[in-house]
């Protein structure tokens, strides 16, 4: 590549980016201040200068008690807030003595089968304090219901838990794969979710809607934001046909993003879409209070950005990906590893990725002023023209037929497999940069010796022989009676909420309601591909 | 990339994700790669049971299994796979995050190759068509 050549830029999303951007460029585009509506400049007025973003690595692992250990490690080293890890089986409603759960016991997170797990896992954590995010799908509520328990337990009433629950089923039909019931049953559990925080955990958000995902899968930045905004809508619609307003569940739906590429696009890519967002909630949806139009979100380092490849450089990549989020005005940050293409992070991966964070917030100064980008030509007219490209992504997908028919029948699923292929052919081409893999590598250098995290089989049986221990103790005619009422729930239209949590405190397993459900839902079936 | 010679039935293959780990991008992406390169590929969806793949790999009378696992619990699943294949000729070969410690472990039990992150496609093609004999090897991709 000759630098001097005069060479094309078009960013991911695709337009192309000017080698020089003037105020004519930026004529009309005024963001207006940060704190008001349409929250382009952010959604507070002052931003990181009041409070910095919240930091919130993921972690569990093994046993509720080595999960309880690495957060409490974390805490000590100044992470203000948790987001939950759970392994294979839980994420898919499995118990740890399931045979399909065979050598995925505790393995990439937390094992969690009963209330008394969830309780060992927050010991000497105050839930009403440390706000907590539990990276759950398929079986949210279950997992929701077990945190608010727990809490209680701890003295902390449900109207005081700080908590954010992963709970966007939709997109794991796309990427990341933790489903289990099918689209219209899955959607029905996310507006039970919404409406039961509506109501009686007012500090909980229901909803991250995870464009990280999507993109991890294929989608490009436009689209991660069009592709979230469609499923959010679903979401909404859902919770609002229960008769409750866009005021009571809009700030229920919080946003889960992915950083890595261009630094320019993301940062671009945060400042429209809180625009996008906040005209929808108001204009379409008509809500009336400003706060509901906002649009609060978890920044994550992409591990789709990450090589296996001379894995040090990773830190370098996620100290960027953290300063995009910065400069996109994130209120919650996580960065992927620089171990995670070998297994799940060490503790010291885990702290490196915490302090590179710290760093950012505390030392270099990215906390001085809200916004510092904003009335840039440059980046004021990149956040225009991602605006119009996301609308039409939006459009692309209602032009499919909307979102859950477009997933129920592999439509997206589909072409972001058809986007991720050509992604991986242009970076094994060289046509995308990666320095250490098609740029500057070493031929012939030795495979990079990576410290990983190692897997403990023995606490897995451990885990299966509290459960088991467990089992014999409680009563199983609770746990019966309670089960019968989430069936009941389940075929009729009442909240799901309310007996699930009867049946968690009566020790039921997650692999038991979970069962329950599918009893009664059934399976998603996979779209061919 | 190359067809294989007209005439010559191209290789089978069956990309499965055995288990319950649903990062599916990399198993579509070679999917892909080798539909591209002529093969004919089925692909299983997610979550299926080792004793599953098995079963489809032999009804779909498939060359080669290639498995894709991101969650670390490759050893159990393919030493289930194995099992399920050995005498039958089928090559099992693996994807996805797999320590090197494991290697010899894998071999031990019958899989024949791993790729990683990033090994060319190419690379996977050709050990395909060398390994089945389907078709004649294009010059080494290095």
């Amino acid at each position: 590549m000759d630098p001097s050549q005069d060479r094309k830029v078009v960013a991911e999303s695709g337009f192309e980016i000017k080698p020089v951007y003037t105020a004519a460029d930026a004529a009309g585009l005024d963001p207006g201040r940060p704190g008001e509506f349409p929250f382009t400049r952010g959604i507070h007025p002052q931003m990181y200068r009041k409070q910095p973003w919240t930091m919130r690595q993921y972690a569990g692992f093994g046993t509720p008690a080595q999960t309880n250990e690495r957060f409490r490690s974390l805490i000590a080293h100044g992470q203000n807030a948790l987001n939950v890890a759970f392994d294979l089986p839980t994420q898919l409603g499995l118990d740890s003595d399931d045979p399909r759960a065979e050598g995925e016991v505790g393995r990439v997170g937390m094992a969690v089968d009963t209330l008394d797990d969830m309780e060992r896992a927050f010991e000497g954590i105050p839930l009403g304090k440390v706000s907590t995010a539990l990276t759950i799908n398929a079986p949210a509520l279950v997992m929701l219901a077990m945190h608010l328990a727990a809490a209680e337990k701890q003295g902390v009433p449900a109207t005081e838990v700080r908590g954010t629950l992963q709970n966007d089923i939709l997109k794991e039909f796309i990427g990341r794969g933790a489903w289990i019931y099918p689209a219209g049953p899955s959607v029905r559990l996310v507006a039970d979710s919404i409406e039961y925080c509506a109501k009686s955990a007012p500090k909980y958000n229901a909803v991250s809607v995870c464009g990280y995902h999507l993109r991890e899968s294929g989608a490009t930045p436009a689209e991660e934001m069009a592709l979230a905004f469609e499923i959010a809508r679903a979401y909404l619609d859902s919770a609002i046909a229960r008769g409750v307003t866009v005021d009571d569940v809009a700030g229920k739906i919080t946003f889960n993003l992915n950083v890595f590429g261009n630094l320019w696009e993301q940062v671009a890519k945060f400042r429209a879409g809180r625009k996008r967002w906040a005209s929808i909630v108001r204009d379409e949806y008509r809500a009336k209070e400003p706060k509901s139009a906002q649009l609060r979100m978890l920044a994550g380092g992409g591990g789709g950005g990450l090589t296996i490849e001379e894995p040090e450089n990773n830190i370098v990549r996620g100290a960027y990906y953290a300063l995009a989020a910065a400069l996109g005005g994130a209120q919650t940050m996580a960065l992927c590893c620089y171990d995670e293409a070998y297994s799940i992070p060490t503790e010291k991966a885990s702290l490196l990725s915490l302090r590179t964070m710290q760093i950012l917030a505390e030392e270099v100064g990215l906390c001085d002023t809200a916004d510092p980008l904003g009335g840039s030509y440059f980046v004021e007219a990149l956040t225009a023209e991602m605006e119009k490209k996301i609308v039409a992504a939006e459009k692309e997908v209602r032009a499919l037929g909307g979102v859950v028919k477009a997933i129920e029948d592999g439509t997206i699923q589909r072409k972001l497999a058809r986007q991720a292929y050509e992604s991986e052919k242009r970076l094994r081409s060289g046509e995308t940069p990666k320095v250490g893999v098609n740029r500057h590598a070493v031929a012939g250098a030795p495979a990079p010796k990576v410290e990983t995290h190692p897997y403990d089989s023995a606490s897995a049986d451990r885990k299966i022989g509290d459960l088991r221990a467990l089992r014999a103790r409680r009563s199983s005619d609770a746990v019966r009676a309670s089960l019968d009422a989430v069936r009941r729930a389940a075929a009729g239209t009442a909240n799901l909420v309310p007996p699930i949590l009867e049946a968690v405190k009566a020790r039921a397993t997650v692999g038991e309601i979970c069962g329950t459900l599918k009893d009664v839902f059934g399976e998603f079936r996979e779209p061919r591909f | 990339m190359t067809k294989p010679p007209s005439g010559a039935r191209p290789p089978r293959v069956l990309v499965a994700k055995p288990g319950l780990d649903g990062h599916d991008k990399g198993a579509k992406v070679v999917v892909q790669a080798l539909r591209d390169a002529g093969m004919e590929v089925i692909y299983s969806g997610l979550h299926a049971s080792p004793e599953a793949v098995v079963k489809a790999a032999i009804e779909e009378d498939v060359d080669v299994v290639g498995l894709s696992v991101l969650s670390g619990a490759h050893l159990p699943i393919c030493r289930r796979v194995c099992d399920g294949l050995r005498g039958t000729g089928k090559a099992v070969v693996l994807g996805g995050v797999v320590p090197q410690g494991d290697e010899a472990e894998l071999r031990a039990m019958g899989v024949e190759a791993v790729f990683r992150m990033g090994a060319p496609f190419e690379e996977i093609a050709e050990w395909i068509r060398h390994r089945t004999g389907k078709s004649s090897p294009s010059p080494a991709s290095k």
